[in-house]
């Protein structure tokens, strides 16, 4: 039997800094604005210009090298990456090399190598129908995204899937858009993620040939790319071949892989250490100001949601990844003191969500819910006010028009049936009417018992609440 | 007072006399304007005419230097004015922006004169790598001005301008300057912007003055040195620089390195060299020997990490934003026909030197030694400087050698350097006064010898006031490279 493997993946992520200037000159970063008008002599690469570093984009680079735990190097220097193209007006980028300002630290269960700061390059735009650089008709360069201040991420080889790739990638992405250093936008591009590929054999600690995938703008893409590329490589490895290092493009349309070859590939990057600039030398200052300026994060979020308040994993995750989500859950669970978190939290990543989305996918910020309205609601679930049936027809009136829970109720008669007598009767008549489920749990197929329930919610109109018409069934069933 | 007069003053002097009144600084500026119209030793590759002279020129300004009008390397960029650094690849260029040093000078009220010609992208020791033909030492027609800084120091020699801006990487001031019989000055490495200066070697690189004597430098760099924002590297001298007074070197220790000077100095400038340390002694300056026992690697060294970093500084020359484009059929086509057209064969020798230094699997071996020598010398000054004030050599092995007696073989020309190389590996400042006249070798007329002073980083003005002192025993005579 062919030899067990498992995937061995790495990540780049390469982060966009939302500084209001470039990294080595004053002007503006943007997104989508006319072609070349956020240029000057410096990122056109004009004759005599020297980079002149963005201090805000080193105090973000310490904001993000203390999210992730990492050790700051107290002299970082800059390099010179040099290759000739278009998109790079110096034919160099300014990055780091061998001393990167963040060097080991940790996220959630994947060591982090390194951060470094750099420069974006260029966005090309090649007309024709080829759409790339051979075969195009002409070629045209927008100098806007040049410049722009990036850190770039490089996590240690510890990820084993694509799902986890997806997830540990959520939880990095939410991490830094919690520290508000970067707006960390995939479709635009403000954060892209690479991943380098291999298998091994299990139980083995050597690391085998990888391949690179590039430029993956979703984490659903690149789960899916890499569990296609991982499949490859087994299937490769298992029929005898080898894997080849190579970049590979995953197109999502069709699920397939491409091999990027070109000359290009084959760079001497000629590294030199940066004469322009000096040491970035973070003072005391700096890096406590980058620890204090921490918020919570969303995995300390996370743990304290499912330790502290008792919240399910899986909810506590949801909240924890979407800032917004969060606040929006603690406002329920301060509108009163009797609502259980796990409860809410439930609510609030469950039903709540799911009826934003059923009615037109509306965001959160534009809800016409307060977080003290579903508290309301929550809270009259909780007393049993209210049955959980009626509860949700009650909520897709919030959503839809953002009315008061209780006077929803009221209005409507919808507070639960208390009256015990009245909804003994109400079971009984159910028996009565249904003779065959009846028969069928009197002779031990409890699960008919579903059908008895239904009949008397639809009776009571779902006022009833569940528990309590089981266990009154289950009473006059005589089990 | 004459026209002719004012020809013949240092620039202090005319300074002086546009302050009291005795000149207008419009008609200081028209008779340096005719003049640069005469130029005939191809020492400027732009001149300007009056309006273009006045450009930004803070006419208000009433410091030590209003109205005294420069010359500048055509190295620094100037707004709208064309800026080739003597290279054909960027023919036709108009910068957008103007250097700091421009500017400063701009705004201490100084017109400009012209953009000078120079080795291009300040690659050679001869003046004779400009794209637009060498420059001439006004001394001797045939002889060159030395480089790369030649045709500053050529103008400034041959009276076509009271004093020119320079850069120096390897010895590019002091070399044109000891060759022209000018005072030329390379301050500590950060203590005048890089910015908009054409990078060469940027860790090396540095502007400084040209001037016809000392006290004219000190007044130059006085205005140009300062820290400057846009540049990360720069810092200023601190406490600036007053005009220098010396008139003895008393107390003074200056250090020759023998080892380094050994044999392969021309015995004319030898003997100059020889009759000036007998002048220092003679101002009660105290001579001795001392050892740089790293200082005869830095040619090497130099010769490695320059032309790795212009490898890189002249990448950005690529036929996409400005300057020429020889060919678009493709992008591999558009990079090499521009440049294989744009640079001249000096250029393009340091581009693949410098290339290959830096490539993988031999950046160790040539980059990362040369780094280390590098250090070596930095260490081997600051021993000797904890023994002297000052370190003293000739600047250059030998007078103004003959236009096209030394491009055949770039070694040679490269020799040029022995001597003021290692200051700029180390960072330091270093300066060039005409010591005297010496035959050349293989015959000709006498020409200037350069005496080179190095002192410890940012101790320009001790160093001003020592060349003052030397300067003034000296009293050598300048007329003779006069144009007339």
């Amino acid at each position: 039997m062919a030899q067990e493997m498992e995937a061995v993946i790495g990540l780049e992520i390469h982060v966009q800094l939302a500084t209001e200037t470039k990294m080595f000159c004053g002007c503006a970063l943007s997104f989508g604005d006319e072609p070349n008008v956020h240029t000057c002599p410096i990122c056109l690469a004009h004759p005599g210009t020297l980079p002149v570093p963005n201090r805000k984009a080193i105090e973000f680079a310490l904001q993000i090298a203390a999210a992730l735990d990492c050790e700051v190097a107290p002299r970082s220097i800059f390099h010179r990456k040099n290759y000739f193209y278009p998109d790079s007006p110096k034919a160099y980028q300014i990055s780091q090399y061998d001393i990167p300002i963040a060097g080991a630290g940790r996220l959630g269960d994947v060591r982090i190598h390194r951060a470094h700061l750099e420069e974006d390059a260029a966005k090309m735009i090649h007309v024709g129908e080829s759409g790339r650089i051979q075969g195009s008709d002409a070629s045209l360069v927008d100098f806007n995204r040049g410049g722009t201040p990036l850190v770039e991420i490089v996590t240690e080889p510890d990820l084993k899937s694509g799902a986890q790739v997806r997830e540990w990638g959520q939880l990095l992405r939410a991490t830094i858009k919690q520290l508000g250093v970067s707006n960390v936008n995939m479709e635009e591009g403000s954060l892209r993620c690479d991943a380098n590929v291999s298998i091994r054999p299990v139980g083995s600690t050597e690391l085998g040939t990888k391949t690179e995938m590039k430029n993956m703008n979703s984490f659903r893409f690149i789960e899916r790319g890499i569990e296609a590329e991982i499949e490859r490589q087994k299937a490769l490895v298992a029929a005898g071949g080898k894997v080849v290092q190579e970049t590979l493009h995953f197109d999502p349309s069709t699920g397939e892989l491409h091999s990027l070859r070109s000359k290009e590939e084959a760079h001497d990057y000629r590294y030199l250490p940066e004469p322009d600039l000096v040491a970035i030398a973070p003072s005391e200052e700096m890096m406590a100001a980058a620890k204090a300026s921490l918020p919570e994060l969303p995995a300390a979020r996370a743990a304290r949601y499912r330790d502290e308040l008792g919240v399910q994993d899986s909810a506590a995750l949801l909240l924890s990844f979407e800032t917004d989500w969060a606040e929006f859950f603690e406002g329920v669970i301060a509108h009163d003191d009797s609502i259980e978190p796990r409860v809410a939290a439930n609510w609030v990543t469950g039903e709540f969500a799911a009826e934003l989305r059923r009615q037109d996918d509306q965001p959160l910020a534009d809800s016409k819910v307060t977080p003290e309205a579903l508290g309301a609601l929550v809270a009259l679930v909780g007393s049993k006010r209210v049955s959980h049936a009626s509860a949700k027809d009650v909520l897709e009136q919030m959503v839809a028009e953002g009315s008061d829970p209780l006077a929803v109720v009221e209005e409507q008669g919808l507070e639960q049936i208390s009256d015990s007598g009245e909804l003994e009767s109400i079971v009984k008549a159910a028996i009565e009417n249904n003779p065959k489920p009846a028969e069928q749990v009197r002779s031990g197929n409890e699960k008919a018992i579903g059908a008895l329930v239904g009949a008397v919610m639809r009776e009571t109109k779902g006022r009833a609440d569940g528990g309590e018409v089981t266990r009154l069934l289950r009473q006059e069933l005589g089990l | 007072m004459s026209d002719t007069n004012l020809l013949t003053v240092t620039a202090a002097e005319t300074a002086r006399l546009i302050r009291d009144g005795e000149v207008s600084a419009a008609e200081c500026l028209d008779v340096w304007l005719e003049r640069t119209a005469a130029d005939d030793l191809n020492g400027y590759l732009w001149k300007a005419d009056r309006e273009a002279a006045v450009k930004g020129v803070d006419g208000s300004a009433g410091g030590p230097v209003a109205g005294v009008p420069v010359a500048i390397k055509d190295i620094f960029v100037t707004e709208g004015v064309p800026t080739t650094a003597a290279s054909k690849i960027l023919e036709g260029y108009r910068p957008p922006y103007s250097a700091t040093a421009v500017t400063k000078l701009a705004e201490a009220g100084m017109p400009m004169l012209g953009k000078t010609n120079m080795d291009e992208f300040a690659m050679g020791s001869s003046n004779e790598n400009s794209a637009y033909g060498p420059a001439l030492n006004p001394w001797d027609r045939a002889r060159v001005p030395g480089g790369s800084s030649g045709g500053s120091a050529a103008v400034v020699a041959g009276g076509l301008a009271p004093w020119a801006l320079g850069t120096d990487t390897g010895g590019s001031i002091r070399q044109p300057a000891a060759l022209c019989g000018i005072v030329g000055l390379k301050p500590t490495y950060g203590s005048i912007s890089r910015y908009g200066m054409i990078a060469f070697a940027s860790s090396l690189d540095q502007c400084g003055p040209l001037t016809q004597d000392v006290t004219d430098a000190a007044l130059l760099l006085a205005q140009l040195e300062g820290k400057d924002e846009m540049d990360s590297t720069s810092t200023g001298i601190d406490g600036g620089i007053e005009p220098p007074s010396a008139e003895n070197l008393e107390g003074l220790t200056f250090g020759i390195p023998s080892d380094l000077i050994g044999d392969g100095v021309d015995p004319g400038v030898k003997a100059v060299f020889d009759r000036t340390v007998s002048r220092i002694e003679q101002l009660g300056g105290k001579v001795v020997e001392i050892d740089l026992p790293h200082a005869g690697h830095g040619i090497s060294a130099y010769y490695v990490l320059a032309p790795a970093e212009a490898s890189t500084n002249l990448s950005r020359y690529d036929g996409v934003r400005y300057g020429i484009r020889d060919s678009d059929a493709d992008l591999t086509s558009m990079y090499e026909v521009t440049r294989g057209d744009g640079f001249g064969p000096e250029v393009k020798r340091r581009i693949m030197l410098g290339t290959y230094a830096l490539s993988s699997g031999y950046y160790d071996a040539y980059y990362g030694r040369a780094q280390r020598v590098r250090t070596m010398i930095v260490r081997d000054f600051d021993a000797a400087f904890s023994k002297v004030d000052f370190v003293i050599t000739p600047t250059s092995p030998s007078v103004a050698f003959g236009l096209g007696e030394k491009t055949t073989d770039p070694l040679t020309m490269y020799l040029n350097d022995l001597f003021t190389v290692p200051m700029s590996l180390a960072g330091i400042p270093a300066i060039s006064i005409p010591a005297g006249m010496a035959a050349p070798e293989g015959g000709g007329p006498d020409m200037p010898v350069g005496f080179q002073i190095a002192a410890p980083a940012f101790g320009e003005q001790k160093l001003l006031e020592a060349s003052l002192a030397l300067e003034t025993a000296i009293g050598f005579d300048r007329s003779g490279g006069r144009v007339a």
